[in-house]
C-alpha cells in the first residue's frame, strides 16, 4: 500500500499531466485526441484522490468529512513542509 | 474566484539548509523576473484580452504562477529552517535576516523589495502577449543561471521543473499571438488595438 507521500505523488503525476492537456486545449480548441487523453487522466486521477481523501484528509476544504471530531481541514502538514512532500 | 489545494504542483524536499541559495533563488519570488510578477501580469491583463482563448489562457497561467510561487517559497522555506547564527553570518544570510528572520518577504536576490513596476498591463493584446512571451524567456534564463549556481541535487530538481514550465508557457503564448492575429484583417494588424478599437480587424465599410 501507497504512503502519504507517494499516494500524493501519483496524484502530483496526474495533475501535471491534466494541466499540461488544459493549457494545450486553450489554444487547440478542437483537438479531440487530447480531450481524449485528458478524460483518461481524469479518471485515473479520481481514484486517487478518492483513497488520498478517505486515508489522510481533505486536500481541498469541500472534501472535509464532516462526520468526524473535529474540524480536519486546517491539519498538516503543510505543503511546502519538507515532511508533506 | 479561487479555491486552495493543499499540495504543491511538483515535489520539494530539501535535507541540506543553505541559506546563500535560498537569497539567489528568493529572486524567483519577489525580483524582476519572478513568478510573483507573472502571476500578477497575466491575472491583471486577461480583462483587456479580445477573445476567449487569450482571457481562458492568461487565467490558467496566471493560477499556474501561484503554484510556482508556493514551490519557491518552499524551497526558500526548506533551505533557511534550522540555522545558527554563525550560519547566517557564513552565509551572508544576515542582511534578510535582519529584516525578515525566518519569514518568506518578496525581494530580489540584491534585497530590492517586489514591485509592480516589475511588469504592465498595456491593454493591448500585442503589446501584453509580446511581453508575457519575453517574460517566459526572462523567467527560464534566471532558472539557468540558479542551475549554474546550484549544486544540491534536492534544490536541481525542482528547480529544473519550473524552468520547463516557462519554456510550454512561451509556447502557448505564442500560439494565443497567433490565435489573435488570425482573427484579424492581415493586412491592417498593429495599426489598431483589438483591446480597445472597435472597428480593429474589421474591413473598412463592413
Amino acid at each position: 500500500m501507497m504512503n502519504r507521500c507517494q499516494l500524493m505523488q501519483r496524484i502530483q503525476r496526474y495533475d501535471f499531466a491534466l494541466y499540461d492537456l488544459q493549457l494545450y486545449l486553450d489554444t487547440h480548441t478542437q483537438c479531440r485526441e487530447a480531450m481524449a487523453l485528458f478524460e483518461r487522466y481524469r479518471q485515473a486521477r479520481a481514484g486517487a484522490m478518492e483513497e488520498y481523501v478517505r486515508r489522510f484528509g481533505p486536500v481541498k476544504a469541500l472534501q472535509t468529512d464532516t462526520g468526524a471530531e473535529q474540524w480536519t481541514w486546517g491539519q498538516g502538514p503543510y505543503p511546502w513542509e519538507r515532511e508533506a512532500n | 474566484m479561487w479555491t486552495y489545494e493543499k499540495k504543491l504542483q511538483y515535489p520539494v524536499k530539501i535535507k541540506n539548509p543553505n541559506p546563500q541559495m535560498a537569497q539567489v533563488i528568493m529572486s524567483q519570488l519577489g525580483g524582476p523576473d519572478g513568478e510573483l510578477g507573472a502571476s500578477l501580469r497575466y491575472l491583471n491583463q486577461r480583462y483587456a484580452m479580445p477573445n476567449d482563448e487569450a482571457k481562458g489562457l492568461l487565467t490558467d497561467i496566471g493560477t499556474e504562477e501561484l503554484a510556482h510561487m508556493e514551490m519557491v517559497s518552499a524551497i526558500i522555506y526548506q533551505l533557511t529552517r534550522n540555522l545558527s547564527e554563525a550560519d547566517i553570518k557564513k552565509y551572508g544570510f544576515d542582511k534578510y535576516f535582519v529584516d525578515h528572520t525566518g519569514g518568506i518577504y518578496p525581494v530580489s536576490a540584491a534585497g530590492v523589495p517586489f514591485t509592480a513596476a516589475y511588469f504592465q498591463s498595456k491593454g493591448d493584446a500585442f503589446a501584453d502577449l509580446t511581453e508575457d512571451m519575453a517574460a517566459e524567456q526572462k523567467a527560464r534564463a534566471t532558472y539557468d543561471n540558479i542551475l549554474r549556481l546550484a549544486d544540491d541535487p534536492d534544490v536541481i530538481d525542482p528547480i529544473r521543473y519550473l524552468r520547463q514550465r516557462e519554456v510550454v508557457h512561451f509556447q502557448r503564448f505564442g500560439e494565443a499571438m497567433r490565435i489573435v492575429q488570425d482573427s484579424l484583417d492581415a493586412r491592417n494588424f498593429y495599426a489598431c488595438n483589438p483591446s480597445f478599437d472597435k472597428k480593429c480587424g474589421k474591413r473598412r465599410g463592413r
